[in-house]
């Protein structure tokens, strides 16, 4: 991890105060947490408090954020020094982190940090005109698109020298720029061919089933009947037709993907994808998050223990008597699980009392 | 209770119980750095990893509780193993870790020869290491004038933190970054603001945090150690008091548990260096206005020539805040065959009194009973202050369950919150009449404790207060079968002892203050520094410094602290303790009672015993209890709080103000430590700026 450190004193601003509007925000994360509770806010604080300082944590905004919350400074003081998100010294207007690990590093990470050491200079300087600093980071979890870095709040992916220095040109002279992957792709969908999965056999419902019928027809050429038959009884006697809907992309004829038209011999990425790329009005545009907030978080269908009374697939099911939900102490569970259950002396206790 | 086999030796042990304290019930010896019985677990220098008997590895004793543990497939206790191969090659394994930042400078670190890490490293340690890389660099932290930090020697077991945070309950020190780059410092390496502070060096298990006053003075292994008993407040901590020579070279607190726990406050350590400065080497006697060097027998022969022509009327004697027993005993002894009922131990003029029984001015509850009190009220008093490690207890009743914490007096920060009810008196009354919320409290609780402090006695409506907290004390039934709830909190480590011996004046007797201000013409102070004598008075000062009192005084007798002599003390509680001689008086000093024993014989009222056990043969005889040491002598509490709610009287309107101006300069010792002046200074800073 980098050295970091506290901005020297001769840049630190005298005060720091909460906009209003961010006092707003204030209060509603303090009412998140019970009385008493409400140094759990330490974090979206200081956060938010490093929006409003440019980027960086002054230290009389760490004094705000403890007097805030009622806590002693130094409290405050490590959690603001723990996370790395937390910048304790100024920031270019452009924050780059710039991932250097592994799967980037593979892909060119080296070249892209040549150019920041080119263009911006050492790694937790600011630049000259103030536009820009860099930092180098662990993975940042798009690997399928190395090299990337981040900067400010969005990622930029599938970086080249070239595209890298026409980025910092742009943000440098204020021009719009696309977000994500500077290549034109969607997402993390496969750049240029197709190279596995290719067999359309493996689509049209062909292969459903097929691993039954080799054992029946391994069964049907073996002298001894007996066994066989009832081996294969349960099988049934049509194997299941393939389902259409089953969610793989390339099937569906919708899905326009530079794969798809890279197999049907078209250009892999279209001109109007690329005029769409360098259309910065359309790019930057940051779009309203329309998510449900109320759809509920993706859960596994499966589950490990025998839940008889199972009224949905994977949902919990509240009075399973053998599977408390993940954190509750052991005290606060039904029932004792600490190997004193099956001790014949040791009453239930609930408060936890030595018995 | 449960039952778990430890080594092959089942014990059996109350459930909460973790591993590592089953594993010493069963007399298995476990390494740690980071745990530490009066602090929380943490659990993470990993040296008490033992092996659990069906867990896939080894587990960290010290945050596994036995009630984690499973029992064997038929119901056998569950076994932990401390010996075995895997564990030592586990804790081998950590060491090393350890090791790998730990700078290899054990010649000139302080802690060697009492370093935990050294000690587990010669059990479990490697003779080379497999590290080719840069050991960690940390810079030193400033942390104030008693802590002297090496940072580079740190091994992260927060001991330190924890102490501050949770025991002396100051959030001062905390560990900023994280993983390797993580440092123990304090918010911008500010001083400490904690009256305990050296407490955490103590507990540093390496020598990470070392007390800077005592940096590279000596080694360990090279002093002589003598238990005592510390005289700096009236709480009578444990000490273990190391010299060299006739050196004191540091004082250490020793563990108990009724008492003092484990910590001693950083007067009672630090005013080591006060032990050496400012001595009173040789007799003095005052001719034309100015102290000359004299032998004994000048002093002696000047001291008999004025008391000859003195009426005992006019002759008085006061003891002050360090006195033993011994000393005051023979003192009374001596006045009484002078004919002298001008006698007072009380100088800061408190108007606590034998008068109304035992009960009436000790701390009946007893420290460690603070920790079973339900609500506590506490008047005219600054525990943290005046008696810091009992503000210790009621801060770890409060940590335990916040029981109802009230205060009357200066609005103080005592480290953990309580109600301000008021300032005066009239709170007080109101409070007795229930006119305030704290009264349902204080009446709702089963065992209500109030603290009389003695901001609330040393003026001169206290004999009122005392009455008004006793009356509140009998209202709430304070004092009752099993639960004594009136406590009184004392300043002076000498006090409670002189009022055992009745060191209060006698038929038609002058107090303290009468005498100061004229009353006597001679005056026979014992250590007496905290009151200014009138001009006129011809002063006899027997003491240690040159401090206040000997420099007004005409003959000054030189004494012996209390390392330099063997004295009893009775703390606030009424506990009989014994300090115990580690070093020598300098120059012509003598201890107390030879003095007096040897004065007596000039003035020609020889006192009756020639050695110190002669002298305690006797005091034992008039007052048994003093031979019951580490004891404390039942009172009866129940009739002196009826007698001192039976005065009544009218308390002023004036505010109660702590006695204690300073808390690094209470007595002539301190006064004359540089490092307890530094310490002032600071704290003086640290009010300056607390007030803007």
């Amino acid at each position: 991890m980098a050295v970091r450190k506290l901005a020297p004193e001769e840049i630190q601003p005298d005060s720091f105060t909460f906009s209003s509007e961010n006092m707003a925000f204030v209060a509603q994360q303090i009412a998140k947490y019970p009385p008493g509770r409400q140094a759990s806010a330490v974090i979206p604080l200081l956060w938010r408090a490093q929006e409003q300082a440019g980027g960086w944590l002054p230290r009389k905004a760490i004094e705000k954020v403890a007097e805030l919350l009622d806590m002693p400074h130094i409290r405050v003081m490590e959690v603001a020094t723990f996370y790395t998100m937390f910048n304790l010294e100024p920031v270019g207007k452009y924050f780059i982190q710039f991932c250097g690990t592994t799967p980037c590093a593979l892909r060119g990470a080296g070249d892209i940090k040549k150019v920041l050491e080119r263009r911006v200079g050492e790694q937790n300087h600011v630049s000259a005109d103030g536009n820009f600093s860099w930092l180098e980071v662990e993975c940042l979890g798009a690997c399928c698109n190395a090299p990337m870095v981040q900067i400010n709040d969005d990622y930029y992916e599938d970086l080249t020298t070239e595209n890298f220095e026409k980025l910092l040109d742009d943000l440098a002279a204020g021009r719009p720029v696309k977000k994500g992957s500077q290549v034109g792709r969607r997402s993390s969908e496969p750049q240029g061919d197709v190279k596995t999965l290719t067999d359309p056999h493996l689509y049209d419902g062909s292969q459903v089933g097929a691993w039954r019928k080799r054992f029946e027809e391994e069964a049907a050429s073996t002298a001894s009947a007996g066994e066989a038959a009832a081996a294969t009884a349960s099988a049934p006697s049509t194997p299941k037709p393939a389902k259409p809907e089953a969610g793989r992309a390339i099937e569906s004829e919708a899905a326009d993907t530079p794969a798809k038209r890279a197999k049907e011999g078209e250009a892999p990425i279209s001109q109007t994808e690329r005029k769409e790329a360098s259309d910065g009005k359309r790019a930057t545009a940051v779009e309203a998050r329309t998510e449900d907030a109320a759809k509920p978080a993706p859960q596994s269908d499966k589950s490990y223990v025998a839940t008889p009374s199972k009224p949905s697939g994977g949902a919990p099911t509240p009075d399973a008597p053998s599977t408390p939900v993940a954190g509750t102490p052991p005290s606060d569970t039904p029932q004792r699980r600490d190997g004193s259950e099956s001790k014949p002396d040791v009453t239930l206790d609930k408060s936890n009392k030595p018995s | 209770m449960a039952k778990i086999i430890v080594d092959g030796v089942e014990v059996d042990v109350p459930p909460e119980y973790t591993l590592l304290q089953a594993a010493e019930a069963a007399g298995a010896e476990i390494p740690r750095f980071c745990f530490h019985e009066r602090l929380s677990i943490a659990g993470n220098c990993r040296m008490c990893l033992v092996e659990v008997k069906g867990a896939p590895k080894p587990v960290a004793s010290c945050a596994w509780g036995v009630r984690d543990c499973r029992p064997g497939p038929n119901g056998e206790p569950p076994e932990i193993s401390t010996k075995s191969p895997t564990v030592k090659k586990a804790r081998e394994g950590v060491m090393e870790f350890l090791l790998i930042n730990h700078p290899l400078d054990c010649p000139i670190c302080d802690q060697g020869g009492q370093c935990d890490l050294q000690d587990q490293a010669m059990a479990y340690g490697v003779d080379t290491s497999r590290y080719h890389e840069n050991k960690r660099a940390v810079p030193d932290k400033y942390l104030g004038p008693l802590i002297k930090t090496s940072m580079n020697r740190c091994i992260h077991c927060t001991r330190c933190v924890r102490f501050t945070t949770e025991v002396a309950g100051v959030s001062d020190l905390g560990a900023i970054w994280r993983g390797e780059d993580m440092e123990i410092t304090s918010y911008l390496e500010r001083a400490l603001g904690s009256e305990l502070q050296s407490n955490a060096a103590d507990l540093c298990p390496v020598g990470a945090l070392t007390h800077k006053p005592e940096a590279f003075h000596y080694r360990p292994w090279e002093l002589t150690k003598t238990d005592s008993i510390d005289v700096m407040d009236a709480v009578g901590s444990s000490i273990r008091v190391d010299s060299r020579g006739r050196e004191v070279m540091r004082i250490l607190p020793r563990v108990n548990e009724a008492v003092n726990e484990e910590w001693i406050t950083d007067k009672a350590r630090h005013i080591v260096d006060g032990l050496r400065m400012q001595r009173l080497d040789r007799p003095f006697v005052r001719v034309n206005g100015q102290l000359r060097p004299a032998s004994w027998q000048e002093a002696f022969g000047a001291i008999a020539t004025k008391l000859k022509g003195t009426d005992p009327k006019r002759v008085g004697a006061v003891v002050g805040d360090l006195a033993a027993v011994e000393e005051i005993y023979a003192l009374k002894l001596l006045m009484e065959s002078l004919g002298v009922t001008n006698i007072d131990a009380r100088q800061d003029g408190t108007v606590l009194s034998p008068t109304y029984g035992r009960g009436s001015y000790l701390f009946n509850t007893t420290i460690a009973d603070i920790e079973d009190a339900d609500a506590i009220l506490i008047v005219g008093s600054n525990p943290r202050i005046e008696a810091s490690l009992v503000n210790v207890r009621i801060r770890k009743r409060w940590r335990v369950a916040p029981p109802a914490i009230a205060l009357i007096g200066e609005h103080v920060d005592l480290t953990y919150p309580y109600a301000y009810l008021g300032a005066g008196p009239e709170t007080l009354t109101e409070l007795l009449a229930g006119r305030h919320s704290f009264a349902e409290a204080l009446k709702g609780a089963e065992r209500p404790l109030i603290i009389v402090g003695q901001g609330a006695l040393v003026r001169p409506d206290g004999l009122a207060v005392l009455s008004l907290a006793a009356q509140l004390a009998q209202s709430v039934g304070a004092v009752k079968e099993g639960w004594n709830g009136f406590s009184v909190l004392h300043t002076a480590a000498s006090r409670v002892g002189a009022l055992d011996l009745g060191f209060v004046p006698g038929a038609g007797g002058l107090t303290a203050a009468e005498m100061a201000n004229g009353g006597v013409d001679v005056l026979f102070s014992l250590g007496a520094d905290e009151i200014a004598v009138a001009p006129g008075t011809f002063v006899i000062y027997q003491g240690t410094h040159g401090d206040r009192g000997a420099h007004r005084a005409d003959v000054i007798l030189p004494a012996a602290t209390y390392t330099e002599k063997s004295g009893t003390y009775v703390n606030t509680e009424g506990r009989v303790q014994l300090a115990n001689r580690a070093a020598f008086a300098p120059g012509e000093a003598r201890e107390d009672w030879a003095i007096l024993r040897a004065l007596s014989d000039v003035l020609g009222h020889r006192l009756p015993f020639d050695s110190l056990n002669a002298l305690r043969a006797k005091l034992y005889e008039a007052y048994p209890h003093f031979a019951d040491f580490d004891r404390i002598a039942p009172a009866d509490v129940a009739s002196a709080v009826q007698a001192l709610a039976g005065l009544g009287g009218s308390a002023g309107r004036e505010a109660f103000v702590s006695p204690i101006k300073d808390f690094y300069l209470t007595n002539p010792i301190a006064r004359a430590s540089g490092v307890m002046a530094e310490c002032s200074a600071l704290a003086q800073e640290r009010r300056l700026v607390a007030a803007e």
